[in-house]
C-alpha cells in the first residue's frame, strides 16, 4: 500500500509539474486575437487585393470562398483541435500521431525559423520608413540635388523619386542578382530595432504576446478604417474601386486563378507553419476548437476584403493625379509652343484647341511628342507585394495633404500586422523546443527567448547576402525555399 | 536759315529712324544676345492674377536693368537699354541688353546671364511670380540647397524608439527578480511571525493544557494543489 501510495504521489507531482510548468492564455480573447494576427498579415493588404484585381475583380471571389470553405477552414479546425487536444506543439504533435510522421513536426519548425529570419527584413524596411516619415518633406517627394547644385541626381531623374529612394536610398540595389552587395549600415539599424522591438513582445513567451497582441492585432483595423475614410473621399477613388470589382467572369475558366485562389486561403491562414498549434496546445482540453476555426478564418478573409477597398481607391487616386500630370503636361507643352494665353487650354477644352492646332499647324504639332494620356494604364500600374507598400503607396501619399500623418499611420499599420503574425513565427519554434526540454533548466525564458532573437538577427543577414548563393548547390531546392518563402508573406 | 533747319530735321529723323531700325534688329527672335521671357500669371496667382500690360512691360524692363547694375557695378543702365520685342499673348516676349555707352552695341550673353542670376529673386518677387512660373530660357535657375540637418531626423526617432524600448526590456528582466526578492523577504518575514506566533500559541497550549492543536496544519494545503486537476 505504501508503494501504491508513492507512485501515485509520484504521478500526481508529475502531472501537477506539467500543468504548473505549461502556461496558458489569460482569457479566450487573447488567444483568438493571436490566432487572427497570426493569420491577418501583410499578404491580406498587399496580396489579396492585387490577385483580385488582376483576376477579374469581383469574379475571383468565388474561387477564393471555394477554397476557404473545403481548404481553409477544415485544415484550421484540423490544427487547432490537434494541438488543443494533445498539447504540444508541431514535432511533439505528429510524434504523438505517428513516428514516421514525426519529420512533418520538424521541416514546420524549420519553415517557420527561416520564414521569420526574412519576414523581420521586410519589418526592418517598414520601419525604415516609418523613421522617415517624420520629417517635412518627405524624402521620396524630390530627388536630391547633385553636387553643383545645378539640377538633380541624374540616376534619379531618369525614373522618379519614390523609385530611387526605396532601390537607391533604402536598399542601395546592385545592377545583377548575382553581385552580392555590402552591408547597408542603415538596414541592420532597422534590423536591430525590429529584433527587439519582437523581443520586448516575445520576452516570456504567450504571457507577454498575450498582453500585446491586444494592440498589435485591433490597431490595423483601426489605420484600416480611417484610411476607408480617407481614401474614399479622395478624388479618382471610384475609378480605382470600379477597376478592382468589375468581375470578368471569363478569369473563371483559367485553372491558374483557382491554384492561386488556393495558394491564397493556404499561405494567408498561414497553415502547417505549427504556430497555430502552438497557440492552440495552451489552450484547455474542452474549448470549442470548431468554433475559433470558423472565427479565425471567416475574419481573416472579411479582413482581406476590408482592406483591399482604401488600397484600391488609393491606387485609383494616385492614377488619377499621374493622368492629370500627364494631360497638363501636353497643355503646357501646347501652351508654350503656340503662345497661347496662360490658362486659356484647360483640361476641357483640350481637344478642341488640339484639333485646332492640329488642322492649322500638323508639323508642329507633330514635333512635339505629346504624350498619349490613358488611365488604365495608369491603373494598370498597381503592384503587389514591396511594391505596393513602398512606391505606389508611397508616391499617393506625397500628393495627399498631410502626407507625413498617413505615412506613419501606413507604416504603423503595417508593422503591426507583420508583428503579430511573427509571433505566430517564432512561437512555431520555440513551442517544440520547450516541448522537447531542449533547453537546459537553469536558463529562464526570457534568455532563451533573446538568444533565439539573436541568433535570428545575426544569421538572416547572411540569408539575403552572399551565402544564399554559397548554400545554393542546388538552385531549385532554393526556388521550392524561396516560393515558400515568398508565398508566406501572404 | 529755314533750309538748314530742314535739313537739320530731316537728318535728326533719318538718325532717329535709323536707331529705332537699329534697335528693331538688335532684338529679334532668336536673338544671338537675346533671351527669352515666359510668364505663367494666370497658374501662379489663379484670380489675383493682375492684367499684363505695359505698365507691367515697363517694370521688367527697369528690374532688369537693376540687375545689370547690380551685376556690373559702375554701368549706368537706364530702361531704354532694355528693348523688348516679339510679345505674345502667352505672356512671353523677347529681350536684349544694350551697353549705355554705346546704344548699337548688345551686352553679351554671359553677363546678362550673371546679372539675372544673382538678382533672380528679386525679379521674381517684383512679379509675385517663382522660378517656374517667371521663366528665363535657358538660364536654369540654381535649385536652392536642400536644408540637411546635423543629424538625420531618422536617426533620431530611431533613438527614441530604441531608447524606449531598450528600457522597457531593462524593466521586464529585473522586475521579477526584484519582485521576487521582495516576496522571498516578506516571506521570510512572515515565516518568522508564524514561528513566533507558533511559539506564543504553544507556550499558551503548554500553559492551557491540551486546549487545541497550536500546530500549523499542513494537510490542507496539499490537498488545493491536487484539487485543481
Amino acid at each position: 500500500m505504501d508503494k501504491e501510495a508513492e507512485s501515485a504521489e509520484q504521478m500526481q507531482v508529475s502531472g501537477l509539474k506539467e500543468i504548473k510548468e505549461r502556461p496558458k492564455w489569460d482569457n479566450k480573447v487573447q488567444y483568438l486575437l493571436t490566432c487572427i494576427g497570426f493569420a491577418v498579415g501583410l499578404g491580406n493588404v498587399w496580396r489579396f487585393p492585387y490577385l483580385c484585381q488582376v483576376y477579374g475583380g469581383g469574379a475571383f471571389l468565388i474561387p477564393y470562398v471555394i477554397a476557404l470553405v473545403f481548404e481553409g477552414l477544415p485544415l484550421l479546425h484540423m490544427e487547432l483541435a490537434i494541438g488543443q487536444r494533445l498539447r504540444m506543439g508541431s514535432v511533439g504533435v505528429w510524434n504523438s500521431i505517428s513516428p514516421y510522421m514525426g519529420g512533418l513536426g520538424v521541416a514546420s519548425m524549420a519553415v517557420s525559423f527561416l520564414v521569420g529570419l526574412f519576414y523581420n527584413m521586410i519589418l526592418a524596411w517598414i520601419l525604415w520608413y516609418f523613421f522617415n516619415s517624420f520629417q517635412n518633406p518627405l524624402p521620396w517627394r524630390d530627388c536630391p540635388v547633385n553636387l553643383n547644385h545645378t539640377g538633380y541626381v541624374s540616376e534619379c531623374e531618369k525614373s522618379s523619386p519614390v523609385n530611387y529612394f526605396w532601390y537607391r536610398q533604402t536598399l542601395n540595389i546592385t545592377s545583377n542578382i548575382e553581385i552580392s552587395g555590402s552591408v547597408q549600415w542603415w538596414l541592420v539599424l532597422c534590423l536591430a530595432s525590429a529584433w527587439c522591438l519582437v523581443y520586448i513582445c516575445f520576452i516570456r513567451g504567450i504571457e507577454t504576446i498575450g498582453k500585446a497582441i491586444y494592440v498589435t492585432a485591433t490597431f490595423p483595423y483601426l489605420v484600416l478604417t480611417i484610411f476607408w475614410v480617407r481614401a474614399l473621399t479622395l478624388p479618382g477613388a471610384t475609378d480605382g474601386l470600379i477597376y478592382l470589382f468589375t468581375p470578368n467572369w471569363e478569369t473563371l475558366k483559367n485553372p491558374q486563378v483557382w491554384l492561386d485562389a488556393a495558394t491564397q486561403i493556404f499561405f494567408s491562414l498561414s497553415l502547417a507553419f505549427g504556430g497555430l498549434i502552438a497557440f492552440s496546445s495552451y489552450n484547455t482540453q474542452k474549448n470549442n476548437c470548431e468554433k475559433d476555426a470558423l472565427i479565425v478564418g471567416c475574419v481573416n478573409s472579411l479582413t482581406s476584403i476590408y482592406a483591399s477597398i482604401p488600397v484600391f481607391a488609393i491606387i485609383g487616386f494616385k492614377a488619377n493625379e499621374n493622368y492629370n500630370v500627364c494631360r497638363n503636361w501636353n497643355i503646357l507643352t501646347l501652351t508654350n509652343a503656340f503662345n497661347v494665353g496662360d490658362e486659356n487650354i484647360t483640361l476641357e477644352n483640350y481637344n478642341d484647341w488640339l484639333n485646332y492646332l492640329n488642322t492649322t499647324d500638323t508639323s508642329e504639332v507633330k514635333s512635339l511628342n505629346l504624350k498619349t494620356c490613358n488611365l488604365q494604364t495608369f491603373l494598370d500600374q498597381s503592384a503587389s507585394g514591396t511594391g505596393l507598400a513602398f512606391i505606389v503607396f508611397t508616391e499617393a501619399v506625397i500628393r495627399m495633404p498631410g502626407s507625413q500623418v498617413w505615412s506613419v499611420l501606413f507604416f504603423v499599420m503595417l508593422f503591426s500586422l507583420g508583428l503579430s503574425s511573427m509571433f505566430g513565427n517564432l512561437e512555431g519554434v520555440l513551442t517544440p523546443l520547450l516541448d522537447l526540454h531542449m533547453i537546459p533548466s537553469w536558463m529562464p525564458k526570457e534568455i532563451f527567448t533573446g538568444l533565439m532573437c539573436l541568433t535570428s538577427f545575426t544569421v538572416g543577414p547572411y540569408l539575403y547576402l552572399g551565402l544564399w548563393k554559397l548554400l545554393a548547390g542546388d538552385f531549385q531546392q532554393l526556388r521550392g525555399i524561396h516560393a515558400t518563402a515568398h508565398h508566406s508573406i501572404l | 536759315m529755314l533750309y538748314s533747319q530742314g535739313e537739320m530735321l530731316e537728318k535728326i529723323l533719318l538718325l532717329f529712324c535709323l536707331s529705332s531700325a537699329l534697335a528693331e534688329n538688335l532684338c529679334r527672335p532668336d536673338a544671338s544676345n537675346g533671351y527669352k521671357v515666359r510668364l505663367s500669371i494666370k497658374r501662379a496667382l489663379g484670380d489675383e492674377a493682375y492684367v499684363w500690360n505695359q505698365d507691367e512691360m515697363f517694370l521688367f524692363r527697369a528690374t532688369l536693368a537693376f540687375a545689370m547694375r547690380n551685376h556690373l557695378s559702375g554701368q549706368d543702365f537706364q530702361v531704354s537699354n532694355i528693348l523688348v520685342c516679339d510679345e505674345t499673348p502667352r505672356v512671353s516676349f523677347w529681350f536684349i541688353v544694350t551697353s549705355p555707352l554705346d546704344a548699337t552695341r548688345p551686352v553679351g550673353k554671359e553677363d546678362v546671364e550673371e546679372a539675372i542670376r544673382k538678382s533672380r529673386s528679386r525679379i521674381n518677387s517684383a512679379f509675385l511670380l517663382t522660378d517656374q512660373t517667371l521663366e528665363f530660357i535657358g538660364i536654369i535657375p540654381t535649385l536652392a540647397a536642400p536644408v540637411s540637418p546635423d543629424t538625420p531626423p531618422w536617426l533620431i526617432v530611431f533613438g527614441v524608439v530604441m531608447g524606449s524600448v531598450g528600457a522597457g526590456i531593462i524593466v521586464l528582466l529585473v522586475y521579477p527578480v526584484v519582485h521576487k526578492r521582495l516576496k522571498k523577504d516578506e516571506e521570510e518575514e512572515e515565516l518568522e511571525e508564524e514561528e513566533g506566533e507558533e511559539e506564543t500559541r504553544r507556550v499558551k497550549t503548554m500553559e492551557n493544557g491540551a486546549a487545541g492543536d497550536g500546530a500549523h496544519n499542513l494537510s490542507f494545503t496539499d490537498d488545493e494543489r491536487f484539487t485543481q486537476m
